[in-house]
């Protein structure tokens, strides 16, 4: 990772319980024990993360796991208990209100589970409201919202209000609202979980469809390891508050930490995260059936691979790094590695 | 629990056997100890309340003086403000626009013509839902210009369409205050509890003191009355608007102002409407009441024709009530459940057809009605008159009936009315607080039982204990009986679906009628006493009985019903068994509201003549002595926190112990 952090958390914590502020000044890293006893909540529980420009950063974890608590700390919807968070090298805790209204304004977007969309607002007007409170005019801030509700396949459908809509639908404005300023930093707290299984991959799809233009840096939560999968550059899985491992999809499901993520990764379909670089043995030869990506999942090319004698080349900027053959793809599909 | 449970009955039958002997045995215990005090609180010892009360409102009115106005330069600036508003609606409804004064006066525009009102009322219905509630508030404004009510509804409706938009803009701030700053909603809670529970006629005379007699302090009164639901929803209303939202405005930069006024409260709308319903309904049922202090329309009809016993004037006014009652509630309601709606495209015209229409309307009638005045007026000669109609109705079940009627109220009178009477007027009151503390005690707690005391104790050194015990016992005697009429309903209505429309159909309807209306039939057939005002009571304290069982009984979950089934209950034993029990919280809650209505329409039977704290309110207002009609305001507002606050306790208590808390 070169590019640079956008959004840098240290030691993030957040209790939820009677008199929290005074019991974490006295007792700066409690125990999950510390913490019942006190009769507190370890909603977050010394949170670090870094998150670099343009990068899909998913953080994972079963509900109750402090998904949505940690990141409305990096939003600052929520008051962390202590910790802190830099925003393009700025403190945001010491943000003052209408410094925080600001950066909102401008760089930050967030897409909600439950949509959260005005009811009393037509889907153009939703889509403008964030330009609108900014008081843009009405002209141009239409103009901008009829761009982004195009561009999230909802042309046509600018006068419907939310009830008229389908959930995928009323997600897709949702994220059209999100994406009106032109944020920096886009949030989404479990976008597609309230979504029907069909629908969902539609939009995780669609959803990588938009990176692929906008080059966005998202912090993406959801509690479905495969759409973490689907979606991540990096994931983060949570437990109890806790980061148990930050990781590539692939690194999580080869080299576990801890036996809270191994569990979780045993069941996943390896051959949709293991990359062509880790299977890349040493050249042997040099005549080869053809050439794969080092980042392509052994899912893309396993049928490719199995049906041809000789072996893949592995390609890392025009060089290459290794060779896949046939019993190494078959070694991933049965489970042998 | 069966040795709790026998505790509890020993408790509960040791207070009742104490009281009961007191009760009978006070007056000889008096004699024999030679000790008045027993019987009644000793007179030097009575707080000087109302006096001081009296003498502070003199104090404001008189002399209050705030450097830079008086209290009086207030009122009057109030007054104004109201005034003002108030007469260009008269204007435009009833007196038609004048210049000058007097002998010189000029009219320069007629009133809005009957046929404008009723095009208008109708445009409003169709906007809010459809061409059926179009004619139904259509109908109902042209029985008020058939019936010859025309005059007198117009004043009731202008005085209704002043306070609502201050009754429901006051209690909208009040709420937003209320939800931004908890410390304002602490203080407000109470205050709200207790305006809810003074009778509207203990308020009424310190207002008549600061504003006088007349149209403004009646609606200042109207819009005191029906202020406070209208703050306690928009609390709840902002309260329900789901986080995520709120949180989405956050993320969009939303200021707090744009907060409140872009998300918050369009979010909110169709609960707020509620409110609004809430409210106008609650004003015209003050409007109605405060034609005693000068407002004048519908209600003062009523009023006048039950003092001159004109029985037929007396049902049509009040018909013409009802009529405006049910317009006024399903177009309110149609409101609320409207939601926003694609607005239509074309030309002006085409865009607000409504609108044009209504123009039109209002324009052409204006002209035409200098040519044909009985588009301007609706002819005399046309009206139709059904008060001879209703006196002689009454007349003949008068007739025929007499002795039916009057039976059936001796039996109720010797058998129930007066023995309950009587136990309740033996209480001594250093018992009576002794009794309420315990009582409160047992179900809620100490705190609680102290707070009975001490309430029940400040209507003892009021002076008002023999009144006060009037009350409870016709307040008692009333829900005790409209609960067991309502509970049987309201199982009905669950039970059978059918019947459920049509009685909680009517129960709605029922709720829409300000309660004054329920005097009427009753005086007639019954004539005034400690009867009339039962029956009265016990049909406006019917509602939330029957609603309170329906529901409890219709939301018992299905899946325990089909465990009652497998396990081969009967019909009945599933009713006894599953869904009573389980409905108990619900049934408690009803009747606590039935608690509350019936004290509140109490107060207003003051008219046909019970001696109790109502009576004591009543007299005060004629007498405009404001402390006494306070302080007896406040003893009906003290047996009404109290009962409610018993009656929670234990439907809180019921709520535990089945795990649904
Ligand atoms: N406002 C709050 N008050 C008290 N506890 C809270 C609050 N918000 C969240 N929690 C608790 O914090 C924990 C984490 O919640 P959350 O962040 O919503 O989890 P997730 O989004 O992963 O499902 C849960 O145990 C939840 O009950
Ligand atoms: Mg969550």
């Amino acid at each position: 990772m070169t590019k640079p952090v956008i959004l840098d958390c240290r030691n993030v914590w957040k209790l939820y319980g009677p008199h929290a502020d005074g019991f974490l000044g006295a007792n700066p890293a409690p125990d999950p024990e510390a913490l019942r006893e006190a009769g507190l909540i370890g909603a977050v529980r010394d949170v670090s993360v870094q998150i670099h420009q343009g990068e899909i950063f998913v953080i994972m974890g079963l509900s109750g796991s402090g998904k949505s608590t940690l990141v409305r700390c990096l939003s600052r919807l929520v008051e962390p208990t202590a910790g802190q968070i830099r925003f393009e090298g700025k403190d945001l805790l010491a943000a003052s209100e209408s410094e925080l209204i600001e950066i909102r304004r401008k760089k930050m977007g967030m897409v909600f589970q439950q949509f959260a969309l005005l009811p009393h607002l037509t889907v153009l007007e939703n889509t403008a409201f964030p330009l609108e409170v900014q008081g843009v005019g009405r002209a141009a801030r239409e103009a901008r919202a009829r761009e982004v509700i195009e561009l999230v396949g909802l042309g046509g459908r600018e006068g419907y209000y939310p009830r008229e809509l389908s959930g995928g639908q009323q997600q897709r404005v949702g994220i059209a609202r999100s994406l009106a300023v032109e944020p920096e930093l886009w949030f989404l707290d479990e976008p597609f979980s309230a979504l029907d299984p069909l629908i969902r991959r539609e939009m995780q799809d669609e959803f990588l469809r938009l990176q692929n233009i906008l080059h966005k840096t998202i912090v993406f939560i959801t509690h479905d390891f495969d759409e973490a999968i689907r979606l991540a550059d990096r994931i983060a899985v949570m437990k109890d508050g806790a980061i148990e491992q930050v990781a590539t999809p692939e690194e999580l499901v080869l080299r576990p930490a801890t036996e809270y993520v191994a569990e979780f990764t045993r069941h996943v379909g390896r051959a949709k995260v293991i990359r062509a670089a880790s299977l890349a043995a040493p050249l042997t030869g040099d005549s080869f059936a053809g050439d794969l990506p080092h980042d392509a999942v052994v899912e893309s090319f396993a049928a490719q691979v199995e049906a041809a004698d000789l072996p893949h080349r592995v390609i890392r900027d025009g060089e290459a790094i290794g060779q896949v053959d046939r019993r190494a793809v078959i070694d991933v599909l049965v489970g042998r590695r | 629990m069966a040795r709790f449970g026998h505790r509890g009955m020993l408790f509960w039958t040791g207070l009742f056997a104490v009281t009961w002997a007191l009760s009978t045995w006070s007056f000889q215990l008096y004699k024999a100890l030679d000790a008045r005090w027993i019987i009644r609180f000793p007179a030097q010892y009575e707080l000087p309340l109302d006096d001081r009360i009296s003498d502070f409102l003199d104090w404001l009115v008189e002399s209050a003086n705030f450097y830079l106005f008086t209290f009086k330069d207030l009122t009057r600036a109030i007054a104004a403000t109201i005034e003002w508003p108030y007469q260009v609606l008269r204007d435009l409804l009833i007196e038609g626009f004048q210049r000058g004064l007097g002998d010189q006066a000029v009219q320069i525009a007629p009133p809005l013509s009957w046929i404008a009102v009723i095009v208008t009322a109708m445009a409003i219905g169709h906007y809010a839902r459809d061409w059926r509630l179009a004619a139904l508030v259509g109908a109902c404004f042209a029985y008020l210009a058939v019936f010859g009510q025309w005059q007198s509804a117009m004043i009731t409706l202008a005085s209704v369409l002043i306070a609502v938009p201050i009754g429901a803009a006051g209690g909208l701030a009040l709420g937003i205050a209320a939800y931004r700053a908890p410390w304002f909603e602490r203080l407000l809670r109470p205050v709200l509890d207790l305006m809810q529970t003074v009778p509207v006629f203990a308020y009424l005379v310190p207002i008549l003191i600061l504003f006088g007699f007349g149209p403004v302090a009646a609606l200042v009164a109207t819009v005191i009355y029906a202020m406070p639901p209208m703050v306690r929803v928009t609390t709840v209303a902002l309260r329900g608007v789901p986080p995520e939202v709120i949180e989405a405005g956050r993320m969009a930069g939303c200021t707090r102002s744009q907060m409140m006024w872009k998300v918050l409260v369009p979010s909110a709308v169709p609960t707020l409407m509620v409110g609004v319903n809430q409210v106008i309904m609650l004003t015209l049922n003050m409007v109605i009441i405060a034609s005693m202090i000068g407002a004048g329309g519908l209600g003062f009809d009523v009023l006048a024709s039950l003092r001159k016993l004109d029985i037929g004037g007396g049902i049509e006014a009040g018909l013409a009530i009802v009529v405006m009652a049910i317009a006024l509630d399903r177009a309110s309601q149609a409101f609320a459940r409207r939601g926003v709606r694609h607005p239509p495209t074309g030309n002006v015209l085409q865009r607000h057809p409504w609108a044009g229409t209504v123009v039109l309307v209002i324009g052409g009638t204006l002209i035409l009605g200098r040519i044909v005045p009985a588009v301007q007026t609706y002819p005399e000669a046309l009206t139709i008159t059904t008060g001879p109609f209703w006196s002689d109705a009454m007349e003949w079940i008068n007739v025929n009936f007499f002795d039916a009627f009057e039976a059936a109220k001796t039996v109720v009178l010797t058998w129930v009315l007066l023995p309950v009477k009587q136990f309740f007027g033996g209480i001594p009151w250093g018992w009576g607080i002794v009794a309420t503390g315990l009582m409160a005690w047992r179900v809620g707690g100490w705190r609680l039982g102290l707070l009975a005391a001490l309430l029940t104790a400040f209507i003892a050194a009021s002076g008002l204990w023999a009144k006060a015990m009037v009350t409870v016992y016709l307040c008692g005697v009333s829900v005790v009986i409209a609960t067991l009429v309502g509970i049987p309903l309201g199982i009905l209505a669950a039970e059978r679906p059918r019947a459920g429309r049509v009685i909680l159909g009517l129960m709605d309807t029922l709720q829409t009628l300000p309660s004054f209306v329920y005097l009427i039939p009753v005086v007639m057939l019954f004539r005034v006493g400690d009867f009339s005002a039962m029956i009265a009571v016990i049909l406006y304290a019917l509602a939330p009985a029957v609603r309170y069982a329906a529901h409890g009984i219709g939301d018992v979950p299905e899946p325990l019903l089909e465990a009652g089934r497998m396990a081969g209950c009967t019909r009945a034993q599933l009713l006894w068994r599953i869904k009573l029990p389980l409905a108990t919280p619900q049934l408690l809650l009803g009747l606590n509201q039935t608690i509350m209505l019936a004290l509140s329409m109490l107060v207003i039977t003051a008219l046909v003549g019970t001696r109790d704290l109502g009576q004591e309110v009543y007299i005060a207002l004629t007498k405009a002595n404001a402390g006494q009609g306070i302080v007896a305001g406040l003893g009906v507002a003290f047996i009404a926190i109290i009962a409610d606050r018993i009656v929670n306790a234990l439907a809180e208590g019921q709520r535990k112990r089945l795990g649904l808390a």
